[in-house]
């Protein structure tokens, strides 16, 4: 697992303003041959943003020029469905770093804490108007600082605090990763087998 | 001593250490892998340079990107076949038990792991699927992770979880005829929505559950992820036991009535807490059918679609959006409608008994000319019991092809797809969009309901089919 670091993040946002956005519509199945991680940003939301011939759909937001950021702004229930971490690695592949939202779908929340993809949620009704700023000016800029927790829209001043698990928030400040974590305790782990005549 | 509920005796079993406020350190009994989510956790095993933990303690098996016809010739689309072939490698290079293609065991994960005696009462399981909560059917803590968890698991065989909240879904009264255990997953998920059980681990129980056969079971133990739950479980019983007893060996267990006498235990304290307590009446409940994008867009078979989507904040855009792309309009009945493709299959309804529900249907009829069926086995066993028990007789007079093992057209990743725009009742757990392929539209659906729209060639009521000498079982 890849160690990103993330502390503060200032940027325009691309709006997605639909609910149960699940992880099939972020990457298809039929993309998930490759071995490796990279490269899963050129079909991100691939049959939302091409035509059946494989054209642009000008239509949606990641083609539309008026949008662009680091910040994708979803609808309530973001990632459900699939466990698939190609959809976290797909995202940030793309160049997003933080996804906001006001709900998201457990693995889907796991998976990008794993790989320096932040998820922040914040109110139903801040993400109602985030969304129709956005709409309305495509300029707005939000400023997310993971150390302080804060989450604030540049334009109108409102800021909000996030929650992320403290664990997981020191991971991400001084990137690091669990695997390093899990290493470090491998004397609990094996004294935990050992106790339970669990090792084979 | 407080009351606990089964999940907290199982998951407080297994930390290894709690993180200050932060997640636990949870010791995994049991890890299933397949080609998909697998390759890139070896990868970072090898940049790291360490050995896989445990390789006793994960199983491996080639099933999401595998073929369901001619599996003896080699795997025509380059990318899949190498990604089949680095399964290989990988698990012969860490020493991990493979039941790849062509393996006499092969099959979908979810179906294997129960039959090979894998799967056991008071676990830990986890597997790179969001089905695993299938195995919850047999009283585990089973979901499904990433592949950075993936990794973790091989390199550990732990892995660090904040710990859900607790949810009892009590289901009691008389199931109607026609109605199965998909039916009733499928009418919890459309009562409290595609995302309604988000950041819970779900205790079924009551009286009907307790009916269930375990295929059943891990029917609706499986959908669990389908309201966005981290997993579900019932508590081990007589008919887990016996199940388990009829196995032709559990690895790693000689004496199974010492642990039956263990596993008996697995239950919730009568007066433990949940953090949310839902019933259901399962006299209300009809054979159900999907009509939207996502499972909790669900509906009695003859109901008709609702005006505006009835989860959602707004309602309006996605509902619609989603209506839009399954060609329906609010207010629509279903019934009658021409559908072009039936699936029977996937880690949901790929058992045996879903095989002989669907045969009960289909026996001395034809299938409908408009209508093209892929139905898919979940493992080498399933195919085989379909022949012992001579259901393929009945599949093949009523012009019914039988392919070989996969996850096949429950998520198209290898040719099963449906194309773009037609209709297919299917027995899987997700009508996404584009799920079984660009631009597809699934109707999800249990296998009576999926027979009876294969012979009909239109969205049919199953219970017409049913006489009331030929009782369904589930």
């Amino acid at each position: 697992m890849p160690k990103v670091k993330f502390d503060i993040l200032e940027s325009t946002c691309v709006p997605l303003p639909f609910e149960n956005v699940d992880t099939d519509q972020i990457i298809p199945a039929r993309f998930l041959s490759a071995t490796s991680r990279q490269g899963f940003g050129d079909n991100l939301f691939r049959d939302w943003r091409y035509t059946k011939s494989s054209e642009k759909n000008s239509a949606f937001v990641l083609n539309n020029p008026k949008y662009s950021g680091k910040v994708l702004v979803a609808g309530k229930n973001f990632g459900s469905g699939s466990s698939r971490e190609h959809a976290v690695w797909a995202i940030f592949d793309y160049g997003f770093r933080a996804v906001v939202s006001s709900f998201f779908a457990d693995i889907f929340m796991n998976n990008a804490l794993n790989n320096g993809l932040l998820p922040v949620v914040i109110s139903d009704d801040l993400l109602k108007k985030l969304q129709d700023l956005i709409q309305k000016s495509p300029d707005t800029k939000v400023r997310i600082d993971l150390e302080k927790q804060t989450f604030t829209i540049l334009s109108t001043g409102d800021s909000v605090k996030f929650w992320i698990n403290p664990y997981k928030k020191d991971c991400l400040l001084k990137r690091l990763d669990d695997i390093d974590f899990l290493l470090s305790i491998k004397s609990s782990i094996i004294n935990y087998e050992n106790n339970k005549n669990l090792a084979r | 001593m407080k009351p606990k509920t089964l999940f907290d005796k199982i998951w407080d079993e297994h930390v290894v250490k709690s993180i200050e406020d932060g997640p636990d350190v949870l010791y995994i009994d049991m890890h299933y892998i397949h080609e998909v989510t697998s390759p890139q956790a070896f990868n970072g095993l090898k940049e790291r340079g360490i050995p896989v933990l445990r390789p006793g303690k994960t199983n491996a098996t080639a099933d999401h990107n595998i073929p369901t016809m001619n599996q003896h010739l080699p795997i025509r689309d380059e990318l899949s076949r190498n990604q089949v072939e680095k399964l290989s490698e990988n698990c012969r290079k860490y020493s991990i038990e493979l039941f790849g293609l062509n393996h006499p065991k092969n099959g979908i994960v979810h179906v294997i792991g129960p039959e090979l005696g894998y799967t056991l009462p008071g676990m830990t399981l986890v597997c790179g699927d969001s089905h695993t909560s299938t195995h919850g059917a047999f009283g585990t803590i089973a979901f499904g992770i990433g592949t950075s968890e993936v990794e973790m698991v091989l390199a550990t065989q732990c892995i660090i979880q904040p710990k859900p909240k607790k949810m009892r879904i009590t289901l009691n009264g008389k199931l109607h005829k026609g109605v199965t255990s998909k039916d009733i997953i499928m009418y919890i998920i459309s009562e409290i929505s595609a995302g309604g059980a988000t950041g819970y681990f779900i205790e079924y129980c009551g009286s009907v559950i307790e009916s269930l056969s375990m295929e059943a079971r891990m029917t609706i133990c499986n959908m669990s992820i389908e309201m966005g739950a981290r997993g579900g479980l019932i508590a081990p019983d007589e008919t887990t036991f016996e199940y388990l007893r009829k196995l032709p060996s559990i690895p790693g267990i000689d004496n199974i009535k010492s642990s039956v006498n263990v596993w008996i235990k697995l239950k919730s304290d009568p007066d433990a807490i949940f953090d949310k307590e839902l019933k259901f009446d399962a006299g209300l409940i009809k054979p159900m059918i999907t009509y939207g994008t996502n499972p909790g867009m669900g509906m009695a078979i003859d109901g008709s679609i609702p005006l505006s989507g009835q989860n959602e904040s707004e309602g309006s855009s996605s509902f619609l959006k989603s209506l839009d792309y399954m060609g329906f309009k609010p207010g629509m009945k279903l019934l009658g409608h021409p559908i072009d493709y039936v699936f029977l299959g996937s880690c949901t309804n790929g058992r045996i008994e879903d095989f002989r529900a669907f045969a009960q249907i289909i026996r001395g009829r034809k299938k409908a000319s408009n209508v093209t069926a892929l139905i898919v086995p979940g493992s080498k066993k399933v195919e085989e019991q379909i022949v012992a028990e001579g259901l393929i007789e009945i599949y093949q007079n009523a012009g019914f092809e039988v392919r070989q093992p996969g996850c096949s057209s429950c998520l198209a990743m290898n040719e099963d797809k449906i194309p773009q725009g037609k209709y297919a009742v299917s027995t899987s757990n997700r009508n996404f969009e584009g799920r079984q392929g660009p631009g597809a539209r699934t109707l999800l659906a249990s296998p009576l309901t999926a027979a009876a729209a294969a012979i009909t060639g239109r969205i049919t009521d199953p219970r017409e089919f049913i006489t009331e000498e030929k009782k369904v079982k589930k």
